[in-house]
């Protein structure tokens, strides 16, 4: 089935509803799921770069003749970064729950030792 | 070339990254086997960095191109494949900032291994620290975006633990949060840009993507969210909040760590500006979006330390103003690249040797206001004075990297930022003008912060202190050595590092693209 650039709309919209949660929400824990969804916006974009529309895995062992193959450079890029995704989301999480632990709150407006 | 000059390159990354993960099992050994292997690593490593160094600019900064494994290169590929392949890719800007690196790291580590003995966690410590090292050198050295993109992270990951390391500090856990937050943000939008490059080209190698650039609209998007995102991480104004709670927060030997890290990030930017996009986007444009970007920076920076009475914040809010400095100098080289006239290598040289001085003066500066604020049990200079009757020492350090910083002559800083004065009053007045001014502001509040620690009669809590242990004061000593011989003989190091360095950027793309293609 073509899907068209039905993924590419959809990868900007999040990346787009991510800044959106990232600028004006209040709450630590809604920053990284903002953070979390441009990640994931950007993942998609990815992924999606470099799939062809009937394309095969980019398995080169036993692959048939003259398949067109998706691309599989974007995959490994993709995955990287979900790993480096993993970690950047564990670490801001566990520094909402010291900030919490702290603080007592996870109102940004609250969290405001540094300024000036 | 010997075996180790050539795998130098990878060596500088491998390194360090083992010792990261060696660190906390050697740690179980006890403290003193563990800091013998961190001091072997970066002996190590300050060695690496110099073989490469002296290979580069011994070449005159040409390129050199590493392949994983050290074998032989040859472009074109059979059967007109894209070079996939992983490169590191050196030229005279790369080794330049790999002494930076080396430099920071070698000092750091010996005086973090005083600084930090009566804290627990040591092994964590020094096992970040020993990553942000690894992640720096992938930055400064490799030749592939993607790769650049997993080292920025790297980077970003092991800084903003190393920011809220303190967990006991309320402070630190804030200062971490933002840190890393914004970290993320300015990688996403550099990986995001990296996917808009490669969708359009396919290739991830800087200097293949440089070959076949072609500046359309997709690309100039590219270059918004690279510029974005690397001014960022680089704590440029008006994205410089999270710098001075950074600097402020971590640690004070990681305070000068991530000065290093900031200054990697404006490497990544200043080579995608002139290699990656060069010639093919307006670079009067460009130039002058970086000298805006950097009077801001020198501005705001100068004028919110002014009013800072928290020592380590007023000297974060110093090193912000110092990225300024640096994005004034190259800004300017940039602006003029079409034309080039002889005052644009001047502004890149001024730009590039800042980053060197910057980092030797901000660094002695952190070491010296860990000291201080460890001695006086405070951070606030309020509640500070007349340490100077029993830390003769480190006063006298603190003075001299302060006045170092504010480009008071005889000392390093003086000599860079003349260079970026002289080059940016030829391209306008006004830039030269707010430079000289904010240079003298910050003099202002270095005297202020110096007056209010060091002078004054001996109070209570000066009656015990003291200068601190030899393992602190060697690292210091050997900044201000640094500071003083870059000052007294600026020329010899403005000709064999700094001018090749400088070139390699404002006059290499051809040659970068020419090291990998072939041709």
């Amino acid at each position: 089935m073509n899907i068209g650039n039905l993924p590419f709309v959809v990868a900007a919209l999040l990346v787009v509803f991510g800044l959106y949660t990232f600028l004006f929400k209040r709450n630590l824990i809604k920053l990284v799921i903002g953070i979390s969804l441009i990640e994931i916006g950007v993942n998609l974009f990815l992924v999606t770069l470099g799939y062809r529309t009937g394309g095969i895995s980019p398995i080169y062992t036993f692959a048939p003749e003259a398949q067109q193959m998706v691309l599989p450079t974007p995959q490994a890029l993709t995955l990287t970064s979900i790993v480096i995704g993993l970690a950047t989301t564990a670490l801001l999480l566990s520094y909402a729950v010291f900030v919490h632990r702290h603080y007592g709150t996870l109102d940004v407006r609250k969290v405001k030792e540094l300024k000036g | 070339m010997t075996a180790l000059t050539l795998h130098a390159p990878v060596l500088l990354i491998a390194v360090p990254l083992l010792g990261a993960f060696a660190a906390p099992l050697v740690g179980k050994l006890g403290r003193g086997a563990r800091n013998t292997l961190i001091g072997l690593i970066v002996l190590a490593v300050a060695g690496l960095a110099a073989l490469l160094a002296i290979d580069v600019f011994g070449a005159g900064g040409v390129p050199t191109v590493y392949e994983l494994g050290g074998g032989t290169f040859t472009f074109p590929l059979s059967g007109g494949q894209v070079p996939i392949r992983i490169l590191l890719e050196v030229d005279g800007m790369g080794a330049f900032m790999g002494l930076i690196t080396a430099l920071i790291a070698l000092t750091g580590a010996f005086f973090s291994f005083s600084y930090w003995k009566e804290r627990s966690g040591g092994n964590l410590y020094f096992s970040l620290f020993l990553m942000l090292i690894a992640g720096i050198f992938g930055m400064v050295l490799t030749g592939d975006m993607f790769n650049f993109f997993v080292f920025l992270e790297i980077t970003s990951i092991a800084a903003a633990s190393m920011v809220g390391f303190r967990v006991w500090r309320k402070q630190s856990q804030e200062a971490g949060f933002k840190v890393m937050a914004m970290y993320t943000l300015s990688g996403l939008f550099v990986l995001l840009a990296i996917g808009l490059l490669y969708g359009q080209y396919g290739h991830l190698n800087m200097a293949a993507l440089a070959n076949s650039i072609q500046g359309s609209l997709t690309d100039m998007v590219a270059l918004g969210l690279l510029l974005t995102g690397l001014a960022m991480k680089a704590g440029a104004v008006p994205m410089h909040m999270w710098a001075p709670d950074a600097y402020g927060e971590a640690p004070a030997p990681m305070s000068a760590v991530l000065v290093a890290n900031s200054q990697a990030s404006l490497y990544g930017l200043f080579r995608i500006l002139f290699t990656l996009f060069g010639v093919t986007v307006s670079t009067t444009a460009l130039g002058w979006i970086l000298i805006v970007l950097a009077l801001l920076t020198i501005f705001v920076g100068v004028t919110m330390a002014l009013i800072q009475s928290d020592l380590k914040r007023l000297i974060a809010f110093g090193a912000v103003s110092q990225i300024g400095y640096m994005m004034l100098g190259v800004g300017v080289g940039l602006a003029v690249i079409a034309t080039r006239p002889e005052y644009g290598l001047v502004a890149m040289q001024g730009g590039i040797f800042h980053m060197l001085n910057d980092a030797a003066c901000v660094g002695l500066l952190f070491f010296a206001s860990g000291v201080v604020i460890r001695a006086a049990g405070t951070r606030d200079l309020n509640q500070m004075g007349g340490l100077g009757h029993r830390m003769k020492w480190t006063s006298i350090f603190f003075a001299i990297g302060a006045v170092a910083l504010a480009g008071v002559p005889p000392f390093n800083g003086f000599a860079s930022k003349f260079l970026i004065y002289e080059a940016s009053f030829k391209l306008s007045p006004f830039l030269a003008v707010v430079a000289v001014l904010s240079s003298i502001m910050l003099l202002a509040v270095f005297v202020k912060a110096f007056q209010a620690a060091f002078l004054g009669p001996r109070s209570n809590t000066s009656a015990h202190v003291s200068d601190p242990s030899l393992g602190m004061m060697i690292p210091m000593a050997a900044l201000v050595l640094v500071i003083i011989v870059f000052g007294l003989f600026p020329g010899f190091f403005v000709d064999h590092i700094v001018t090749p360095a400088a070139k390699a950027l404002w006059l290499g793309r051809d040659a970068y693209i020419n090291a990998v293609l072939g041709g």
